[in-house]
């Protein structure tokens, strides 16, 4: 099968990344202050930064699962063990022994299967955990109903656990880049939109019939 | 020098401390510190230095658009103020024959019965009754204390409270700043420099010279609370007579020049705001006030709102702290500022040592302003001060119950003179800051109650002048009718003053890391969780597990590739 460079990740998707990117690592940055880690700003500065930049990513979550669901991207992320048992023992041991990352990426599968659990997870139990505990926590004084409330405790401990989980996430991913290729093998794709995938021969001529825009010009074989 | 001579004191207070007779406390004085020093003076009193002794203050008294009354008489022409008049009296009778009503209102007020029920409480409070951790009891001590009776002749607890013409208008209404108060009876012969030197008072003047009163009329007896300058509430002092702005926005004359009267607000001589029965959270109509609208409490909320901050992301998160948290709890970071000190601590217990048969005082701490304050006094006993002091910060639902006369308490335990409820769980408390007074103070040791002393009185038994507390205290007892075991003993007591005045302009209110940090103004109170402060260690220890295991975890795992990367290559 031919492999050729493909733009995988399209305009919106890696102005989605970079933007998350950037909010996530000023939501941890001030939420560990707010949390009392480090004293690099005042208080109030910290959570003023860390509000506007909450509303500002769940505004961009609203674009992002309108964009999934119109795009279908969100295909995407569907769990399958097909293929996972390989990903897992390269990460595991043939990593070591200097083999080539058994996946190679689809049209419609451009995440390997441990990739996108992990997506998936990330996306559908921690960032609503975060988002929905921040919200009641912002908006604590309206259901603490004059008195203050026990559950706050629980709220700011999830609220709190979900953000250092998120930061356990984010060393992770950005390991993984150094994995299977060079750091900027993989850094690449997000930056210009292009990977080398694997097409099927009709997934070329469809590519190459109604989205020529999406085939890299130059001919790059496998 | 001085502060050789302060060190020399301290020792010579420590010793004498050891010694049983005092009179060898006062021999050893005489004979190691030199005469003549600022440092300490014979004699007891401290009561002719208390009033504005600078610039009477002209303040805003009503909040139209010019910031002043216009009135409709010229009390200046007034046939009836021509005189002459030689007392007091004289004048409220001229004053009563125009203002014909007054008198019916003024006589219910608790500046002329000293007495106050608390309707949730149902206690009888007022200065008339109760004991507090200064000079204890003014029940007894009128002939001194009724300094600062809104009346004449309050001369003992037998007072003739249906007698208007007794009420003193010019108190709180004259306008020359010639005008004021002796104690009632004359006391101890040592203290007879109180009614020396003053200035005769010119009564068709101080008559015709009237007004609604200022900062000086009010201040001249609230500021000196407790026995002297800002010596009781500690956000209460001679300051505020012309306070920078940084020390009290609304007071001061670069601020908005208010009175006392704009925010205890007042008609038919009665006034909102007492800290005998407080509204410790304010929700009624009043806290969402409308243009015009008529205000009826003292509370922050009844000018700014129930909402004060602007509408930001800062502004709508203070205004959810509203709720819980006193607005001057973060509106006055520190109380007693701009120079003048408050008392902080007080014993009783050294009272009554005497330097060639005569009380003294000595002065040991100099405060902001450069004054110097008495840390011992023979008639007192020996105090602590402070400045800029932060504020105890403790729930409070506006409910003060006391320590009375007939409060039986456990001697184990330090007394509180007041004492209140309130906390995270109840919906009318919120969080306010109080200064908190400690002192030892004299109390029946066999009744374990407190105790009324006879301190004022030309007699051999009144403390100022005999200093004797087994008399002081046997005396009054007995003139007021209250039983006594015949022992005394000293006990710790604490008194809560909440803090309202000093409010600091908004650019100095309280940062909110001053309580949202785990060591910061709150970390006494419990029940509720901060953010900042009241994260569980286990999270920590959980999250520093999870990103300490990750780091650790790819540490570990790009190393072994890269080792083995090399191992393959050679």
């Amino acid at each position: 099968m031919p492999v050729r460079k493909v733009r995988i990740f399209d305009g919106f998707e890696r102005f989605w990344h970079w933007t998350q990117m950037a909010l996530i690592f000023t939501l941890l940055f001030t939420g560990l202050r707010i949390h009392g880690v480090h004293g690099w700003l005042n208080f109030d500065q910290a959570v003023k930064v860390h509000t506007l930049s909450a509303l500002g990513l769940m505004l961009l979550w609203v674009f992002a699962i309108f964009w999934h669901l119109t795009t279908g991207a969100w295909r995407q992320y569907l769990p399958t063990t097909n293929g996972l048992w390989p990903v897992m023992r390269y990460y595991a041991w043939d990593i070591f022994q200097g083999k080539p990352h058994p996946y190679r990426k689809h049209l419609m599968r451009k995440h390997n299967p441990l990739q996108a659990m992990t997506y998936a997870a990330l996306k559908l139990l921690l960032f609503p955990a975060i988002w929905v505990s921040g919200l009641a926590y912002l908006f604590y004084n309206y259901w603490q109903q004059g008195v203050s409330s026990p559950w706050l405790y629980w709220v700011a401990n999830i609220h709190v656990l979900s953000a250092y989980a998120i930061l356990t996430f984010v060393i992770i991913h950005v390991y993984m880049l150094t994995t299977g290729g060079s750091f900027t093998h993989h850094l690449m794709p997000m930056i210009s939109g292009y990977d080398d995938v694997e097409l099927t021969e009709a997934e070329l001529a469809y590519l190459e019939q109604d989205e020529p825009g999406r085939l890299k010009k130059e001919n790059v074989s496998g | 020098m001085r502060m050789k001579r302060g060190l020399m004191l301290v020792v010579l207070a420590v010793l004498g401390a050891c010694i049983p007779a005092v009179s060898s406390f006062a021999v050893s004085v005489t004979e190691d510190v030199p005469r003549g020093g600022e440092r300490m003076e014979l004699g007891i009193s401290e009561y002719k230095n208390i009033g504005n002794k600078g610039k009477v203050d002209n303040p805003v008294t009503e909040l139209d658009k010019d910031k002043q009354r216009k009135f409709t008489t010229d009390h200046t022409r007034l046939k009836e103020l021509q005189g002459p008049f030689n007392s007091g009296p004289e004048v409220t009778r001229a004053c009563l024959g125009c203002h014909n009503t007054a008198g019916h209102q003024f006589v219910k007020n608790k500046h002329w019965t000293w007495k106050y029920t608390n309707p949730v409480t149902g206690q009888k409070l007022g200065k008339s009754i109760l004991i507090n951790n200064f000079c204890t009891n003014a029940r007894g001590n009128e002939g001194m204390c009724a300094q600062c009776h809104a009346g004449y002749n309050m001369k003992d607890s037998n007072y003739d409270f249906t007698n208007e013409e007794n009420i003193d208008c010019l108190v709180c209404h004259e306008s020359t700043g010639t005008y004021y108060k002796t104690p009632p009876t004359r006391g101890n012969k040592a203290c007879a420099v109180m009614f020396e030197g003053q200035k005769p008072i010119d009564w068709v003047n101080v008559a015709q010279h009237v007004r609604l009163p200022a900062r000086s009329n009010c201040g001249a007896c609230h500021f000196f609370g407790g026995g002297g300058d800002n010596v009781k509430h500690g956000d209460l002092s001679s300051v505020l007579f012309h306070p920078p702005r940084d020390v009290d926005v609304h007071m001061s004359e670069d601020g908005e020049n208010f009175a006392c009267i704009i925010c205890h607000v007042g008609e038919g001589h009665e006034w909102a705001g007492s800290r005998y029965n407080m509204i410790a959270k304010d929700e009624k109509e009043h806290a969402r006030p409308k243009p015009g609208m008529e205000r009826e409490t003292a509370t922050c909320e009844s000018c700014h709102g129930d909402k004060p901050h602007p509408l930001s992301v800062k502004g709508l998160k203070l205004n959810d702290h509203v709720d819980r948290v006193a607005c001057e709890s973060c509106h006055i970071p520190a109380f007693a500022r701009g120079g003048v000190a408050t008392k902080v601590d007080w014993d009783w217990r050294t009272a009554g040592r005497l330097k060639n048969g005569e009380g003294y005082k000595e002065e040991g701490y100099q405060q902001g302003n450069g004054e110097w304050r008495h840390t011992y006094k023979s008639i007192k006993g020996s105090f602590k001060y402070a400045e800029n002091v932060v504020p105890v910060y403790r729930w409070f639902n506006g409910v003060m119950r006391y320590t009375t006369i007939e409060t039986h308490f456990d001697p184990n335990k330090p007394v509180e003179i007041n004492h209140f409820t309130g906390g995270p769980q109840d919906a009318d408390s919120r969080i306010w800051p109080f200064k908190r007074m400690h002192t030892i103070q004299p109390y029946d040791k066999g009744n374990n109650t407190l105790v009324y002393m006879h301190l004022w009185g030309n007699d051999d038994s009144a403390f100022w002048g005999n200093y004797d507390f087994a008399k002081a205290i046997k005396v009054g007892m007995e003139q007021n009718g209250v039983p006594y075991s015949g022992e005394y003993g000293f006990i710790d007591s604490y008194s809560w003053w909440p803090i309202n005045h000093m409010v600091a302009p908004k650019e100095n209110a309280l940062a909110c890391d001053e309580c949202h940090a785990k060591q910061g103004r709150l970390k006494e109170l419990t029940g509720f969780y901060m953010p900042g402060r009241d994260a569980p260690r286990w999270l920590d220890m959980l999250g520093l597990l999870m990103v300490v295991g990750s780091l650790g975890g790819v540490a570990g795992h790009g190393l072994l590739r890269i080792l083995l990367a090399w191992r393959r290559k050679h």
